[in-house]
């Protein structure tokens, strides 16, 4: 699993995706750690998006330029790995049918999407990894966004590390491969629609009588926190990375920050201005 | 004037960049008619002779049909009178002209009234011989003709099916292999039914009720061994 | 049913079909019934998934060849005594069939399931003709008799009750006692066997789909649990086959494939109970059996989608597996799709016969959850077929205004990140400090569609990337510092 002292240690950059760098990079920094405990290097080249909301709208130009963009940042490291199912499997299963008929391109995309892995099977399936140094005292139910488990066949290996975490209990909800009515812009273009998903799926979450919620993708974390925010249910919801780093006891999704890590925050921003 | 059938052939060639008269395409075409290669078979219904009665009982019953395994054929007569009297129907019976039905001993069930030809809708119990059976769903095959009316399959309540164990095959190519060497390559008869259990219906919310407009129950008479 | 489009108006069908308790109720039993059977019988057999691999590559195969398979088939309904005919479009199809009806003298016909029937819009046609069509798939018989649409390719009344079912009964069936029991749907089904088993007997013209024509034979294949079809083919004098371009397949073996995958992905039965393979009219010395046999092949735009990304939507066998699995259909059911096909296949089959103009919304109005590919038996990718017509919608420019401008402008900044990170950091800035007290927001303005059902969570501070950069920053001082101190 560790790179031998004669090689290079093993570099990852690290694609935190648009919604883990704008609203929890909480997320970032569990991920790194991990990826550090499989023994590898991290980078955070600079970033915005993979074009996902583009492509999935119709707009191949700018999915196209943004994939480009993508590639230019990221194709120097040995993996590019990302805590996101659906961001990755954007990358991984689109990337290629984008430069379709480009000779240029296919193989240096083909090179490209061969190192790119969603954040826990890298760590189980590339890395090795069977278990994590962690705590939670919970039991969590684990939801399985539809983009790792149908396009990257994510369903184990999240199972096989939260097993690992001490005190952790995982009660299964009915479902749980159901999806969560997110659908990216779906979930704005049809809210009525999408809510009627999401009930269903909160409905399923409380059934299972966890007291927290886990899965690989903020997107369907934030559109399932919300809705069991506004039933006025309290369970908590976390990316499966917090837990895993160890991070369980931070502020789940759509809790108020503490004074500690608001504090904490504020000595990170001043540090960047310096 | 251009005929529809040309306006769509034409429209269905330029979508395919095609004219019709590739000679590799045709070829392609004609090698996979003539040689009508086999896909994947399930492996389930590979079973030696008996065990392949074992499966074919078992998926028949499993279809919510009924069987009754008779050592020979000459226990068919009495089967049947039996059957009836079991379920309070009364004692008749129709059937078309086959053969092999008509060569059965009826006098073993001197009660039995048998009548002969297709059914009109008011007969309560019919009675055909199968071309074969399937075992890997438990299927009855009926072929229609001269002797063997498809409304027989249809129209009684109770249709029982007469289906001789060295018929039953293990999987759907092996009976069309049969057809084939019957009726010749390319012909069909005109109505070939592959019957799996007793009509059913499932549309009013979702509940699954046997009887909707076919047969209420299906009767399987299995007879003999396998070979 | 008349074909009366409503596609464009899937939202405010949809708001409605989301507030109809009774059609909730029928929806949630979707779930519980088709999922669980199909998986059940899938698991059973071993070979399922290589048997939808072979699936797939016999339509691939006969679409890429279908001109040749079409002369063929039809060579051979000509040798067995039929006839084939040729509908450019739904009018033609329409035009078609109501000659055969009238030539046959028919005052009544009896129809089985068909699609292409209800694509088609026959049965307002027939009537317009002075010819009365009778449904007799229960589930057909059931919506004809309220005047409704189906909502479900396999089960077209599966947004209805039982109590509604009585109700229609006890309205259409004026003639039975009216004291008689029909809470349950045993009873229930009895009427409907009594009541058109009369219709079968009387009828001139049996209708029926096809759910594969067999270029080998000639032959035209239904597939039914109930033996109405078979009624209808076989009792009245002539029988008419309504089938599209696509249901052609080469040969019995091929289809034998097919057959293990339809029932199984449908229903989650092994086999239908009634699999019927019709060539031709009842032979010399038949006794029973139609007379005449017609078969109305309809392209109806077909055609075109053999020519791009689309051809592969003409691998389905219409098994309504796509929709069972669908979270979008279990929600709203079939009638908010506005036309004949709903579900995934429905998004992207409807687009191509009634134009993207129209059918917009319901390549949308997926989630991109991908179970319906997941399960579908011939493996038509339909997320990525759905994402086609968007893009088609988007190069057309027919994307709604507000999606457009949103995806212009946040493309903007996602092309330019010199941009976007500063402009995320001073939204994320704004955004953490306003909603800092509560952790999320009850409402927020330009996300009123995430915020009328559910809280958005407040931004933790400042982005990733800054905090990144400034903790690496921090660490390398430190240890230039700690280097110092050496």
């Amino acid at each position: 699993m560790t790179a031998s002292p004669h090689t290079r240690p093993v570099s990852v950059g690290l694609f935190a995706t648009c919604l883990v760098d704008t609203l929890r990079p909480s997320v970032g920094f569990a991920a790194a750690q991990l990826i550090e405990e499989a023994g590898c290097e991290v980078s955070v080249p600079r970033q915005t998006c993979c074009g996902q909301p583009a492509f999935n709208s119709g707009d191949r130009v700018t999915t196209r330029a943004l994939a480009e963009q993508m590639i230019a940042a990221f194709e120097t490291f040995d993996y590019v790995v990302v805590p996101s199912g659906s961001c990755a499997g954007m990358i991984k299963t689109h990337y290629p049918e984008l430069f379709v008929g480009e000779p240029d391109w296919m193989p240096r995309i083909a090179r490209f999407c061969d190192k790119v892995y969603e954040l826990v099977s890298f760590l189980v399936d590339v890395r090795g990894m069977t278990r994590v140094s962690a705590a939670y005292d919970g039991t969590v139910t684990y939801h399985d966004s539809c983009s790792g488990l149908r396009e990257l066949g994510i369903k184990a290996q999240p199972r096989t590390l939260l097993a690992s975490v001490e005190g952790l209990e995982l009660a299964e909800m009915a479902d749980s491969d159901v999806c969560c009515g997110f659908g990216g812009t779906f979930c704005v273009k049809y809210p009525d629609v999408s809510n009627a998903i999401v009930e269903k799926k909160a409905a399923n979450i409380i059934a299972s009588h966890a007291d927290t919620l886990l899965a690989g993708d903020l997107g369907c974390l934030m559109n399932m926190a919300g809705k069991l925010q506004r039933m006025g249910r309290d369970i908590k919801v976390r990316h499966v990375a917090e837990v895993l780093a160890g991070q369980g006891g931070d502020p789940a999704i759509g809790e108020p920050a503490r004074a500690d890590t608001a504090l904490k925050q504020t000595a990170g921003t001043q540090g960047a201005q310096a | 004037m251009t005929s529809s059938r040309d306006i769509v052939f034409a429209s269905v060639r330029r979508a395919l960049g095609a004219t019709g008269q590739e000679a590799p395409r045709r070829q392609e075409v004609a090698d996979r008619i003539a040689g009508h290669p086999r896909g994947i078979i399930p492996a389930r219904a590979d079973l030696p002779p008996a065990q392949k009665i074992d499966l074919f009982k078992d998926m028949v019953r499993a279809a919510d049909a009924t069987l009754d395994h008779l050592a020979s054929v000459a226990d068919v007569p009495l089967a049947i009178a039996t059957y009836l009297r079991e379920r309070n129907l009364p004692p008749t019976i129709l059937r078309g002209a086959d053969p092999r039905l008509a060569a059965l001993p009826w006098a073993s069930a001197p009660n039995l009234d048998v009548w002969i030809g297709p059914s009109d809708g008011r007969q309560l119990a019919g009675l055909s011989h199968a071309f074969a059976g399937i075992a890997e769903s438990g299927t009855v095959v009926m072929l229609s003709g001269p002797d063997n009316p498809s409304t027989l399959n249809l129209l009684p309540d109770h249709h029982l099916v007469v289906v001789e164990a060295a018929d039953v095959a293990g999987d759907y190519e092996t009976v069309w292999t049969r057809i084939r060497a019957a009726y010749g390559p390319g012909v069909l008869p005109r109505t070939v039914n592959w019957i799996t259990g007793p009509s059913r219906s499932a549309d009013i919310e979702q509940t699954l009720l046997l009887g909707a407009h076919g047969p209420r129950s299906l009767h399987v008479l299995l007879v003999g061994a396998a070979l | 049913m008349s074909v009366q489009i409503t596609s464009p108006q899937f939202k405010a069908n949809a708001r409605a079909a989301l507030a109809d308790a009774p059609l909730q109720q029928a929806l949630s039993k979707v779930g519980l019934s088709f999922i669980g059977r199909r998986s059940a019988a899938a698991a059973k057999l071993p070979e399922f998934e290589a048997l939808r691999d072979s699936a797939r590559d016999i339509k691939n195969h006969t679409l890429a060849h279908l001109d040749l398979y079409l002369e063929r088939y039809e060579q051979q309904v000509i040798a067995a005594g039929g006839h084939v005919h040729f509908a450019v479009d739904a009018a033609e199809a329409r035009d078609i069939v109501t000659r055969i009806c009238r030539e046959a003298g028919a005052r009544t016909v009896t129809k089985g399931k068909t699609m292409i029937a209800e694509e088609i819009g026959l049965n307002d046609h027939l009537e317009a003709a002075g010819i009365q069509p009778v449904e007799t798939d229960l589930g057909e018989y059931l919506i004809q008799i309220r005047g409704e649409a189906p909502s479900h390719i396999i089960a077209p009344a599966i947004h209805l009750n039982k109590e509604q079912v009585e109700e229609d009964f006890r309205r259409v069936h004026a003639h039975l006692a009216p004291e008689r029991n029909l809470s349950e749907p045993t009873s229930l089904l009895a009427e409907a066997r009594g009541e058109l088993r009369a219709k079968f007997l009387a009828a001139d013209v049996g209708i029926t789909g096809a759910n594969f024509l067999v270029a080998e034979t000639g032959t035209s294949i239904i597939v039914t649990n109930e033996g109405n079809g078979d009624l209808t083919q076989t009792l009245p004098k002539t029988h008419i086959v309504l089938a599209s371009l696509e249901k052609l397949v080469p040969t019995l073996e091929d289809v034998s494939q097919l057959l293990r995958v339809l029932a199984r992905s449908a229903t989650g039965q092994d086999m239908s109970v009634y699999t019927t393979f019709s060539t031709g009219p009842r032979r010399a010395g038949d006794v029973d059996g139609p007379q005449a046999y017609h078969v109305v092949i309809l392209d109806n735009g077909r055609s075109g989608m053999l020519a791009g990304a689309f051809r592969e939507m003409l691998r389905c066998i219409r098994c309504g597996a796509c929709m069972n699995h669908c979270p979008v259909y279990q929600a709203v059911g079939g009638h908010a799709y506005g036309w004949v096909y709903p579900g995934p296949m429905g998004a992207v089959l409807t687009p191509a016969l009634i134009g993207i103009e129209k059918g917009a919304n319901l390549p949308n109005a997926s989630t991109f959850c991908g179970r319906c590919e997941a399960v579908c038996p011939v493996r038509i990718p339909l997320p990525k077929l759905m994402r086609h017509w968007r893009e088609k919608e988007f190069e057309r420019h027919l994307t709604p205004a507000p999606q457009r401008y949103g995806l212009a402008f946040w493309a903007f900044f996602a092309r330019r990140g010199w941009l976007y990170r500063p402009a995320t950091r001073l939204a994320m800035w704004g955004l953490s400090r306003l909603g800092k007290a509560k952790g999320r927001f009850a409402a927020l303005p330009l996300a009123g569609g995430w915020t009328k059902y559910r809280d958005f969570p407040t931004p933790q501070g400042d982005t990733f990337q800054a905090q990144w950069q400034a903790r690496r920053r921090a660490q390398a001082q430190g240890q230039t510092q700690r280097g110092g101190n050496r």
